[in-house]
């Protein structure tokens, strides 16, 4: 296990969400959850992270936003797209500004299904993604793939 | 006493001194995230961190600023190797106010506002603590009559029972060089702050990880210097930085990060009050 898996740094960009994955996500870093464990610390710069973790259908207005944030990131990087609105807009997708998912904009690795997702969901996402920030991107598998071996979690078990 | 040639003692410093400063780090994180009810990361995190941003693409904003952090680590490394040597503590002092003066100008050779607010918080910062920190020497002068740190035990007894007011003034000084609440404003080591990330902002890769290591060398001088407290026997010398490792941390986790002019006028009354009361009762 190399090092850029036991440390991967989050910068979480709000994409027009309706909040529930927001809150799903926030909930990861309390300690209940404790992200922090995986080594997994939430910054608040992109210049300082590895992964980013998207959550809400991309609309005109912040494309320019979403794909400023993914460039300002050094590479390796990697992008965690949060959600039913995140992978194809969800509820979302038919509005009039809705652009669509966030591989509209930036090439999305890991999608994480649900609506919203529940927090383990994300953190394993999040841990998916970690591991692919040893891999190439052209060499990465494509989305599809990952999608389907994150099943949705059930109830937690020793929460 | 045996002797050892300075140049092994340096180059003891220049390796040893950041793996037990990441260490102290880790066990920050770890100590921290207890005190949250957290697990917390493993012990070699910030090392985990530190090998990973060294292997990141580097960005650069302007040339300027990697010099500027090159700077800061290489003065850093100078303060610890001084201090190692049993060198001046005057001068270990003038090398640390230029290694913070090289991280300040490195922030402010940006145009990121936040950066620049951070690089003027952080003057603030030195403001405050700077006069404390002269004092302190000047306490050790007059004890042993002599700036040198291979001096500490010229006196025979531990400078704690002569300066016991200096010392509560040392704690808010690490607590304000450590990056800790309440005094955590310039930059901070939880993720958010209202100037994101202050005076580091624009480093990213391995020029970040240059001024972690800078922090890990400081982190270490910071309480090799708690340490010279109760230079006259090792253990309880280590007792105390243990103590004043506690105390900063618990503060951390139970203040709010206050204003800079708090910090000035609390540092420049409680802070300066307490060292210079000490001074005094010294000299007469």
């Amino acid at each position: 296990m190399s090092c850029r898996e036991k440390s991967p740094w989050i910068v979480h960009f709000n994409c027009n969400s309706c909040n529930g994955c927001d809150i799903e996500f926030l909930a990861c870093l309390t300690p209940i959850y404790d992200v922090e464990r995986f080594g997994i610390v939430h910054v608040g710069n992109p210049k300082h992270a590895d992964i980013l973790v998207v959550s809400g259908a991309v609309n005109h207005r912040n494309a320019r936003v979403l794909k400023n944030v993914y460039e300002q990131m050094p590479s390796p990087k990697a992008v965690v797209a949060l959600g039913a609105c995140g992978a194809t807009g969800g509820i979302m997708a038919d509005c009039y500004n809705v652009l669509g998912g966030v591989e509209k904009v930036i090439p999305v690795d890991v999608l994480v299904p649900g609506c919203p997702p529940r927090p383990e969901a994300i953190m394993d996402g999040i841990l998916q993604a970690a591991k692919l920030l040893n891999v190439r991107r052209e060499d990465r598998p494509i989305e599809a793939e990952v999608r389907l071996t994150l099943q949705p979690v059930g109830e937690p078990e020793n929460v | 006493m045996i002797t050892v040639d300075p140049v092994i003692i340096a180059l003891l410093a220049i390796v040893a001194v950041p793996f037990v400063g990441a260490i102290i780090m880790g066990l920050d994180r770890r100590l921290t995230a207890r005190m949250q009810g957290r697990v917390g990361p493993p012990l070699l995190q910030p090392i985990y961190d530190v090998l990973k941003l060294l292997r990141k693409e580097p960005i650069v904003v302007n040339r300027v600023q990697v010099v500027y952090a090159c700077l800061h680590l290489a003065f850093m490394i100078l303060c610890v190797v001084l201090l190692a040597l049993g060198q001046d503590m005057l001068m270990v002092l003038f090398v640390l106010a230029f290694s913070t003066i090289a991280l300040i100008l490195g922030g402010m050779s940006v145009r990121s506002p936040y950066s620049r607010i951070g690089s003027q918080r952080e003057i603030m910062q030195m403001l405050s603590y700077e006069p404390i920190l002269i004092l302190m020497m000047v306490g050790i002068y007059l004890i042993n009559g002599s700036f040198m740190a291979r001096d500490i035990l010229v006196s025979g007894k531990p400078l704690l029972l002569s300066l016991p007011l200096l010392f509560p003034a040392f704690l808010l000084v690490m607590t304000i060089k450590l990056q800790k609440s309440p005094f955590d404003f310039a930059t901070s080591h939880h993720g958010h702050q209202e100037i994101v990330k202050g005076i580091t902002l624009e480093y990213s890769g391995p020029f970040l990880a240059i001024l972690e290591i800078a922090h890990w060398y400081e982190t270490f001088l910071l309480f090799f210097i708690a340490t010279m407290f109760w230079a006259t026997s090792i253990p309880v010398g280590l007792l105390i930085a243990a103590v004043c490792f506690f105390g900063v941390i618990l503060l951390d986790n139970i203040v709010a990060r206050l204003t800079w002019p708090w910090m000035l006028r609390f540092m420049w009354t409680a802070g300066l009050g307490l060292a210079a009361t000490n001074i005094l009762w010294l000299y007469i």
